[in-house]
C-alpha cells in the first residue's frame, strides 16, 4: 500500500474526531452567531452581524471579560511565582522530598466540584476556616468573604492558586532539573552568590517552561468556570461574573444561542490572538525536536 | 544549618497550608448531620457518626451507587478509546512520516488552544440532533480523542529506534503489525502516563456530563456531588462534607498509586 494513505489511514480516527467536536464546531458556531435563536421557542431568524453589536449594549458582557482579564492578571502571575518557588524548595536532593511533592500536587487531582464545597467552607463567616483563625488573634472575623464585592474575586483567586500548584509545580522541577550542574559550578567559581545564581542562571534557562507554564493558564484562566457556578454564581454584584460562567448563563438559562454564539467567539479570537505567537515558538521547538 | 531549617520549616507549613481543608473536610464530616457549624475548639468530634457515609451512599433521593456506577463506564470507555485513537494518529505521525503529516501535527497542536467554551453550543445541538442526548454515547464519544495525547505519544514515538521498524518491515510485517506488535508495547510507559492524565480529566469533567445528561440516572459523580448541595439544603455541613469524601477518596488512592505517571509524562513531552 501506498505510504501516504496508510498514514492517512492511521490518523484518520483522530483527524475526524478534531474535524467532527473541534474544527466544524467552531464553523458551526460562526453560522449560529448570525441568527436571533432561542433554545425553547425554537424559531431561528437570520440577522447578519446584529448578535456582535448587541452583545456590547448593556455593558454586562464587556464587564464580565474585564472580570476575567482581572481573575487572570492576578492568579496567574501570583500562580506561576508560588509555584516556581515551591519548585526551587522541593527540587533539592532531599529525602522524602518526593512525598511533599504528591501533596502539593494532591488538589489537582481532586473534584473540583468537591474543592469548591469545602472552599465555601472555608470563606465562611466567624467559623469557616479563614475567619476562625482571624479570630484567634483578635481581628475581624465577621467578613463573609464569598458575598462581599470587594473579597469574592480574591477568595476565587486565592483558591485558585491553591489548586493549581501541583502541576505548575512539575513542570518547574523539570526544568530545573534540566539545567546542568556545571553552569552552577562555574557561577560558583565567578564568586556568583545564591540569589544572583537564582537570577542569572536559573530563570532565564527556566525561560521556555515559564512561557508553557504561563500560555497553557492563561488560556484556562480565561475559561474558568466550574467554581464560580460553584460558589458565587456570578455575584456578588457581578463582580465575579466571568466570561465563561456569562456564556453559560446567555446560553442555558437564558437560550439565547445565538448570542451566546457570537460571545464564545469573540472570547476564541481573544484567546487565539494571546496564544497565537507562544505557540507558534512552541511549535518550531517541538519541530526542531522531530 | 539554618537554610536547612527554613527549607523543612517551609516545606512543613505548605504542606500543612495544602492539606488543612481536606482534614476539615473530614473531621467536619463526622458531625452529626445538620450540626451548626463547629468552633475550632469543638472541630473534632466527640461522638463521630460514621453512619453519615451511609446516609450519603445510600440516600434514595440521590442515587450515589449509579452516579459511580456512570462515571466508571464513562472513564473506562474514554480512556480506552483515547489510547486507541491517539496512539494510532501518533504511530502515523512519528512513524509513517507521509506528506502533509507536519500540517496535520499542526492542526491538532494548534486545535489545544481552543477549548470548550466556543464548541460547547455546536456540540450540544448536534448531540440533540442524534437524539444522543441523557445518554451514554453523548458522554463518551465527544471525548474519544484528544490533541494532548497525540502530541505526547507522538514526541514518546520519535525517540524509538527506527532501526525496529526496518527490521520488521524486512520479515514482511504490516505496517498495523509492526504498530500493534513493535512500537505499542515499547509505547508502555507513555501510554500509561496519557491514561493516568485522562483518567483524572475525565472522572472529573463537570461541563460537559452538566450539559448533556439531565437525568438522575445519567448523571456521573462530579455532576452528581454538584446536586448533593441543593438537595441536602446548603447548611447541612456534615452531609456536604461527607458526599465530598465519598467522591474524593477513590480519586486520592488512584492518584497515589499512578503518581510516578504524572511526573514522567511531563518530563517525557520534551517540554524544557
Amino acid at each position: 500500500m501506498k505510504r501516504s494513505l496508510v498514514g492517512w489511514l492511521f490518523v484518520a480516527p483522530a483527524l475526524l474526531h478534531l474535524v467532527v467536536f473541534a474544527l466544524g464546531p467552531i464553523l458551526y458556531a460562526a453560522t449560529l452567531s448570525l441568527y436571533d435563536w432561542n433554545l425553547l421557542k425554537g424559531d431561528s431568524r437570520f440577522v447578519g452581524f446584529q448578535n456582535f453589536t448587541r452583545i456590547w449594549e448593556d455593558g454586562q458582557f464587556a464587564k464580565a471579560l474585564l472580570n476575567s482579564a482581572l481573575y487572570t492578571i492576578t492568579s496567574v502571575p501570583l500562580g506561576i511565582a508560588l509555584a516556581l518557588a515551591v519548585a526551587l524548595l522541593v527540587a533539592q536532593k532531599i529525602r522524602g522530598i518526593t512525598i511533599f511533592r504528591t501533596i502539593y500536587y494532591l488538589p489537582a487531582v481532586c473534584s473540583q466540584v468537591a474543592i469548591a464545597m469545602i472552599w465555601i467552607y472555608i470563606f465562611l463567616p466567624k467559623k469557616g476556616m479563614i475567619n476562625g483563625v482571624l479570630g484567634w488573634f483578635g481581628l475581624p472575623n465577621e467578613t463573609d468573604f464569598l458575598s462581599t464585592p470587594g473579597w469574592a474575586m480574591a477568595a476565587l483567586v486565592f483558591m485558585s492558586i491553591w489548586v493549581a500548584l501541583g502541576p505548575r509545580m512539575v513542570l518547574f522541577v523539570s526544568g530545573i532539573l534540566n539545567i546542568p550542574e556545571s553552569l552552577y559550578e562555574a557561577a560558583e567559581l565567578d564568586g556568583a552568590t545564591k540569589n544572583q545564581q537564582f537570577w542569572k542562571v536559573t530563570l532565564p534557562l527556566l525561560t521556555p517552561t515559564t512561557f508553557f507554564v504561563g500560555v497553557t493558564s492563561m488560556i484556562s484562566a480565561m475559561q474558568v468556570f466550574t467554581p464560580v457556578y460553584m460558589m458565587t454564581k456570578g455575584g456578588p454584584e457581578g463582580t465575579t461574573d466571568v466570561v465563561g460562567y456569562h456564556i453559560y448563563s446567555a446560553a442555558w438559562e437564558r437560550f439565547q444561542i445565538g448570542e451566546a454564539s457570537a460571545m464564545s467567539l469573540v472570547l476564541f479570537v481573544i484567546i487565539l490572538a494571546l496564544s497565537f505567537g507562544p505557540f507558534r515558538a512552541m511549535n518550531k521547538q517541538v519541530e526542531g525536536a522531530a | 544549618m539554618i537554610r536547612r531549617t527554613l527549607t523543612w520549616a517551609a516545606l512543613i507549613s505548605l504542606a500543612i497550608f495544602l492539606l488543612a481543608p481536606f482534614v476539615w473536610m473530614v473531621l467536619v464530616s463526622l458531625h452529626p448531620a445538620k450540626a451548626p457549624i463547629p468552633d475550632y475548639a469543638d472541630l473534632i468530634p466527640k461522638d463521630p457518626q460514621w453512619k453519615n457515609y451511609a446516609l450519603v451512599l445510600f440516600t434514595p433521593e440521590v442515587p450515589v451507587t449509579r452516579f459511580l456506577v456512570n462515571s466508571l463506564v464513562v472513564t473506562l470507555c474514554v480512556v480506552l478509546g483515547q489510547l486507541l485513537v491517539t496512539s494510532m494518529a501518533a504511530y502515523g505521525l512519528a512513524r509513517v512520516r507521509f506528506r502533509g503529516a507536519s500540517t496535520v501535527f499542526g492542526t491538532f497542536l494548534a486545535s489545544m488552544m481552543f477549548a470548550g467554551v466556543v464548541t460547547q453550543i455546536p456540540v450540544y445541538l448536534l448531540m440533540r440532533e442524534l437524539r444522543w442526548l441523557d445518554t451514554f454515547a453523548a458522554l463518551i464519544i465527544p471525548g474519544l480523542s484528544s490533541a494532548f495525547n497525540v502530541f505526547l505519544l507522538r514526541q514518546f514515538m520519535l525517540g524509538i529506534p527506527f532501526e525496529l521498524d526496518e527490521a520488521s518491515q524486512m520479515d514482511g510485517a504490516t505496517h498495523w503489525q509492526i504498530y500493534w506488535r513493535v512500537v505499542l508495547p515499547l509505547c508502555k510507559p507513555a501510554l500509561a502516563t496519557a491514561a493516568a492524565f485522562t483518567f483524572f480529566a475525565v472522572w472529573t469533567d463537570f461541563f460537559w456530563p452538566l450539559l448533556a445528561t439531565n437525568s438522575m440516572r445519567m448523571r456521573t459523580l462530579e455532576v452528581g456531588l454538584s446536586i448533593f448541595k441543593n438537595s441536602y439544603g446548603t447548611t447541612n455541613w456534615p452531609l456536604q462534607m461527607a458526599a465530598a469524601v465519598v467522591t474524593l477518596l477513590p480519586m486520592i488512592l488512584v492518584f497515589i498509586l499512578a503518581q510516578k505517571w504524572f511526573v514522567r509524562g511531563i518530563q517525557m513531552s520534551g517540554i524544557k
